[in-house]
């Protein structure tokens, strides 16, 4: 067995070495019992995986390319950097694979409706547009301040016909809308399956949002490949979660040589506190029903996150990750607001490619990863999302006037009108 | 009181069952509004005639609680609640005579230390603590922690639950067994769950422990209906709700209430 192979034969039971676990209510046990049986057997069912890889293939596009970035690599010491197209995903990311995932399974589980949380609005989006080709309900919950800086996902969602509800307890983000997509599923689990986002959560949501992902990293790695003809030196992706990061890192964890980089949002810098900088100023311990890095007081109270992007502005990371961050197997940085914002304006500029914001911190990690590694190394990042949902914010930040005040905008989509 | 403090909860429950009524249970917020207060409004909560206090221990993601609970939580947060305020208010009910537990997610306990809790909290007169998001599963360091200072653990038990669950959750349960009596998070409702007595009595099938009924309690009828079938009835929400709106005053007459109708049903 290689190392990683030893490491994983101690993934027992939903954990991954003292990480992950279930600490729910018991309401939810049999709930997650019967989760983890049906997709045992789905993904063990053919059929299953057919009519998966079918909607991948037909509905979301994939394989998504990969994209040498020729220009950007020039400010990454000329490193020969790659990015995996899940922005070119049917929905503008990488959710699309999970969410489709988990609707078809809540399908063959007979349920009739799906709840999911939503922090930049992707995952909601996603899970959204799934629930509408497959003939479930949907209702979304998202942080109130999250609406009103993803105003557009929220417009999305509706036109999708899902109920978005705005989570007003707490901190008003990601954060808060868990805790009230948990609620709703204590109260509802008969009907009901909880599209979970990304990979957090009591087991089995860690190891069933990663297989879902896992077809980012095959592809990856047979692209990189046929392309290069070995494999790269480092893949790298930015972590809120770690969805899209544990998708990529899923195909190369096996390949000692290859190194695993997470790149999490710094916000304001990690000196200031404001940030979601889980594994640089957080510790373990245990949030939304699982052990991993949480930022917390002394006291074991979840300390808000802050972040441009939404979609990391989170306090905990998937289990997984704290378990690769501990073994030493991935390394992951913070990436501060300015700096991710830069890299925002340079890939825009260079390769013609808006990214998401959540993108940006990959995007600045690359950067710094080129000058580590030296020229002709061969790097991949998941470019795991197109930046359209962020045009306002970015805007802001770079001082461009829209034409619309983005309020005057936000609010008509936002109510549908 | 006596000194060694394993089997206080069963013998306030054996007591009460002697007396021909059920065990009254109360639930309320350490440092809520504030922590003096909180210990104002459990005395009053003891002098009202509850047998038994669950102290919770303000957290910042109750995802087993209502609207009313968040809020009672959050402002307990902002005025400084800490474990330590936990402590005070449990050693005022102990003060009192009436037997004090403790309400926790798991978190606080963790990061406070397991071995380091289960201390403190025998020394303040705690006897037991009721984990709302701990398995058992994952709770074994802290079953024998507790165990180590003569704090009963005590497990939650839902609708559904199966009976293979039941049984192992009953086996490493102290104390008593929580029955939530619905499938949902806590809050008063106009009707108790008719899941509940079908859940007391797949429970009896297990344990010989006894057995109390919470979520959605808030009225002396609602106490007494359930006191026909269960050992306990168990009240949170309400009691936050009377604190809010009419302050000592109102959690007293609560309390009587309840009290009152503990004394009907059984």
């Amino acid at each position: 067995m290689t190392t990683s192979e030893v490491e994983h034969a101690e993934v027992i039971a939903g954990h991954f070495g003292p990480y992950g676990g279930r600490f729910v209510p018991e309401a939810l046990t049999s709930a997650l019992d019967q989760l983890d049986a049906a997709f045992q057997v789905a993904i063990a069912d053919p059929d299953f995986g057919i009519q998966l890889a079918g909607l991948e293939r037909d509905y979301t596009g994939r394989p998504s390319p990969l994209t040498r970035a020729w220009r950007f690599g020039k400010y990454c010491n000329d490193a020969h950097i790659y990015f995996k197209r899940e922005d070119l995903n049917h929905t503008g990311s990488h959710k699309i694979n999970n969410a489709l995932g988990q609707v078809l399974l809540a399908q063959r589980m007979g349920k009739t409706r799906v709840i999911a949380e939503t922090g930049a609005g992707q995952h909601g989006v996603a899970t959204a547009t799934a629930a509408a080709l497959l003939g479930l309900e949907c209702a979304v919950y998202m942080g109130e301040e999250d609406t009103r800086r993803q105003a557009l996902n929220v417009a999305r969602m509706k036109l999708l016909g899902a109920e978005v509800i705005a989570v007003t307890n707490g901190s008003r983000t990601l954060k808060d809308a868990i805790n009230e997509a948990m609620r709703d599923w204590v109260a509802s689990v008969d009907s009901t399956h909880y599209v979970l986002g990304t990979v957090t959560g009591p087991s089995p949501f860690p190891d069933m949002v990663r297989h879902f992902h896992s077809v980012i990293g095959r592809e990856s790695r047979e692209q990189i490949l046929a392309i290069e003809g070995r494999l790269p030196d480092a893949v790298a992706a930015c972590v809120g979660g770690g969805s899209n990061a544990m998708g990529l890192f899923s195909g190369f964890i096996d390949d000692p040589n290859v190194q695993l980089r997470g790149y999490e949002a710094g916000g304001d810098g990690v000196e200031t506190g404001r940030h979601a900088a889980r594994f640089s100023a957080g510790s373990p311990g245990v949030l939304h029903g699982a052990r991993t890095y949480v930022m917390q007081d002394k006291w074991g109270q979840t300390i808000p996150s802050h972040s441009i992007s939404a979609g990391l502005d989170y306090p905990g990371v998937g289990p997984e990750h704290a378990w690769l961050h501990d073994t030493g197997r991935a390394i992951y940085e913070p990436v501060n607001d300015a700096e991710a914002m830069e890299a925002f304006a340079l890939c825009s500029r260079t390769e013609g490619i808006i990214p998401a914001i959540e993108t940006a911190h990959g995007l600045a990690g690359v950067i710094r990863l080129g000058k580590e590694l030296g020229p002709d190394s061969v790097i991949v990042l998941n470019l795991s999302g197109r930046g359209d949902k962020d045009v306002a914010t970015a805007a802001r930040w770079f001082g461009i006037e829209l034409e619309h005040s983005e309020s005057g905008i936000s609010i008509e989509l936002a109510e549908g009108r | 009181m006596n000194p060694t403090k394993t089997g206080t909860i069963r013998r306030a429950f054996s007591d009460a069952k002697s007396e021909g009524r059920a065990l009254l249970i109360g639930y309320l917020p350490a440092g809520f509004p504030t922590l003096d207060q909180s210990i104002e409004l459990v005395q009053a909560m003891c002098d009202g005639g509850v047998d038994l206090i669950e102290v919770g221990l303000p957290y910042s993601d109750p995802l087993m609680d209502g609207p009313v609970i968040q809020q009672a939580v959050d402002q307990a947060l902002t005025n400084g609640a800490t474990p330590e305020s936990v402590l005070r208010v449990v050693k005022a009910v102990a003060d009192r005579g009436i037997v004090p537990v403790v309400m926790s997610y798991w978190n606080p306990i963790e990061q406070f230390g397991v071995e380091n809790f289960a201390r403190e909290l025998q020394q303040a007169g705690g006897v037991g603590v009721i984990t709302p998001d701990l398995t058992i599963e994952e709770g074994q360091p802290w079953i024998a922690a507790a165990e180590a200072h003569e704090i009963d653990p005590i497990f939650l038990v839902a609708p559904s639950s199966t009976n293979e669950r039941i049984s192992k959750i009953c086996h490493d349960t102290r104390g008593f067994v929580y029955a939530a009596s619905t499938m949902g998070v806590t809050g008063a409702r106009d009707q108790v769950s008719n899941m509940a007595p079908e859940l007391v009595d797949r429970v009896r099938q297990c344990t010989d422990l006894p057995i109390a009924v919470g979520l959605g309690v808030s009225n002396g009828v609602q106490a007494a209906e359930i006191a026909q079938y269960a050992d306990g009835v168990i009240v949170g929400s309400a009691f936050v709700k009377a604190a809010t709106a009419g302050g000592v005053a109102a959690v007293l007459e609560l309390a009587r209430e309840l009290a009152q109708g503990v004394r009907q049903g059984g």
